[in-house]
């Protein structure tokens, strides 16, 4: 396909590897935040391409892993309430709340549907004058625009059956708390590059200034995290401190206005809690005062409380990236992908997932 | 999550509200029907980014190839001999065309 698989050619790979080689000088710790790069860097061995010296850590860059436990409760509760379709992304379905999860409520009756977009809900909501339609509104600053999108649309059509449960989660303070933690051994980061498509990236300058970090704005494909890392590995061993853009073809600093608009027309900035992190001040989305009718929190009351995730899991000490999957006792266990016990074995893009599906497998093969 | 495909507008739908302004866009032969409503001067012919039926941003065909042109630039520039990959190609057999 154009414009995706040119940037999976193996042999300029094989050159950035090279390059890397030649490059490096020491060990260096570089985070790539979102959980779509960790999908790639796994799914074809990048970092069995680099040199041991070079060590990928990866971030809590997959809203489905972070989203909190209590709100998934919620998200299970509301679906199921009689009357009620609930929609949310296929990612979202098996993530474990504390007594079930959404494929749970399916099993026994509910009316739980997977949607591409949040906009099919808003037909769905048109076309079902008679139901409630909600939406289980997670994701970065990609997917809030078309979130936004959706209100504003139900709101043209005067819809009152549709609302969304939001859990919109922000990249920039995330990285911020993993940088002033007193054991962040982070030196570089590749930023989200799907992110920073809709936001730019004059955000990360203030961030990489006060913590004298490199930062490289990233894209998704092997081709894009080699060059990015390549990038990264260039001002650590020059003791730059810059933040450039690897993916110029879909990111500009000043990201896309005409979306960021969208997107702060029907969202504020709100603290959220993180799952396996805790709270983030200022790391969120909510409803404007404006859209509350739309809120589905506010319309359905269900009762929800703060709940511990199983003691066995160490998805928090995965998400910041101070342990990788393999040191989970209960890894290929007790958790696999389909009974998980924590969020980053439930997307596809969450590190745990990635090895499992990734590293257990050829392991095991071999 | 974040995924975002690469695709085509081959066609605009207009509506008063802007809000409601879709088009299809071609993914490598599959069309599907997307939100315009975050591109200035959306046109047939222009190739976006797409994540969950909503374009992104214009993809920048002219920096298209840059991961192209920064190896060359890199490699020439520190006359690096790109032959001399031999001693990793054995573990990069998951790096796949295609
Ligand atoms: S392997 Fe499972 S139990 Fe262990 S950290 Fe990952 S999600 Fe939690």
């Amino acid at each position: 396909m154009k414009y995706v698989s040119e940037y999976r050619d193996k042999e300029s790979a094989l050159k950035y590897a090279a390059l890397i080689r030649k490059l490096v000088t020491r060990e260096w710790s570089i985070m790539e935040v979102c959980g779509g790069q960790t999908h790639t860097i796994v799914k074809y061995g990048i970092d069995q391409l680099l040199p041991d010296s070079v060590n990928l850590i990866h971030g809590p860059g997959c809203p489905v892993c972070v989203t909190p436990v209590e709100l998934i409760d919620q998200a299970v509760a509301i679906a199921g309430l009689e009357n009620v379709i609930f929609c949310s992304f296929g990612d979202m379905l098996r993530v474990p709340g504390s007594w079930s999860d959404l494929l749970g409520v399916k099993a026994s009756g509910g009316d739980v549907r997977m949607v591409y977009s949040p906009v099919d809900a808003v037909h769905m909501a048109a076309g079902n004058p008679g139901k409630e339609i909600v939406f289980f509104a997670v994701g970065f600053e990609t997917t809030a625009p078309v979130t936004a999108a959706a209100v504003l649309q139900a709101e043209h059509l005067a819809l009152d059956n549709f609302s969304m449960l939001v859990s919109h989660v922000l990249v920039p303070p995330a990285i911020e708390i993993i940088l002033s933690s007193q054991d962040c051994a982070v030196q570089g980061f590749l930023a989200a590059g799907h992110v920073c498509t809709v936001m730019g990236y004059t955000e990360y300058e203030p961030i990489a200034e006060k913590y004298g970090v490199p930062i490289v704005v990233t894209g998704f494909e092997p081709l894009d995290i080699l060059e990015g890392i390549h990038m990264c590995l260039q001002q650590l061993e020059e003791g730059r401190v810059d933040v450039e853009n690897q993916y110029l073809r879909a990111v500009s600093r000043e990201g896309n206005r005409a979306a960021i608009e969208i997107m702060r027309s029907v969202f504020e900035v709100t603290d959220r809690k993180w799952r396996g992190i805790g709270r983030i001040p200022g790391s969120g989305f909510r409803l404007r005062e404006r859209f509350s009718r739309f809120d589905a929190g506010k319309k359905f009351k269900v009762s929800s409380h703060e709940v511990d995730e199983p003691e066995i899991c160490i998805s928090g000490e995965v998400l910041r990236g101070n342990k990788r999957p393999f040191e989970c006792v209960a890894f290929g266990r007790e958790c696999t992908p389909v009974h998980p016990l924590g969020a980053p074995m439930v997307s596809s893009e969450g590190a745990c997932a990635a090895y499992y599906r990734y590293r257990l497998a050829r392991t095991n093969n071999e | 999550m974040c995924l975002g495909v690469p695709g085509r507008i081959e066609e605009i739908s207009g509506n008063d509200d802007p809000i409601f302004l879709t088009g299809k866009v071609d993914f490598g032969g599959v069309l599907r029907e997307v939100i315009l409503a975050g591109i200035k001067d959306a046109k047939v012919g222009d190739w976006v980014i797409v994540h969950a039926g909503f374009a992104l941003n214009k993809l920048n065909e002219e920096e298209a190839y840059e991961v192209f042109d920064y190896l060359r630039q890199i490699s020439e520039f520190g006359r690096i001999e790109l032959e001399d990959t031999d001693g990793i190609s054995g573990r990069a057999e998951v790096v796949e065309k295609g």
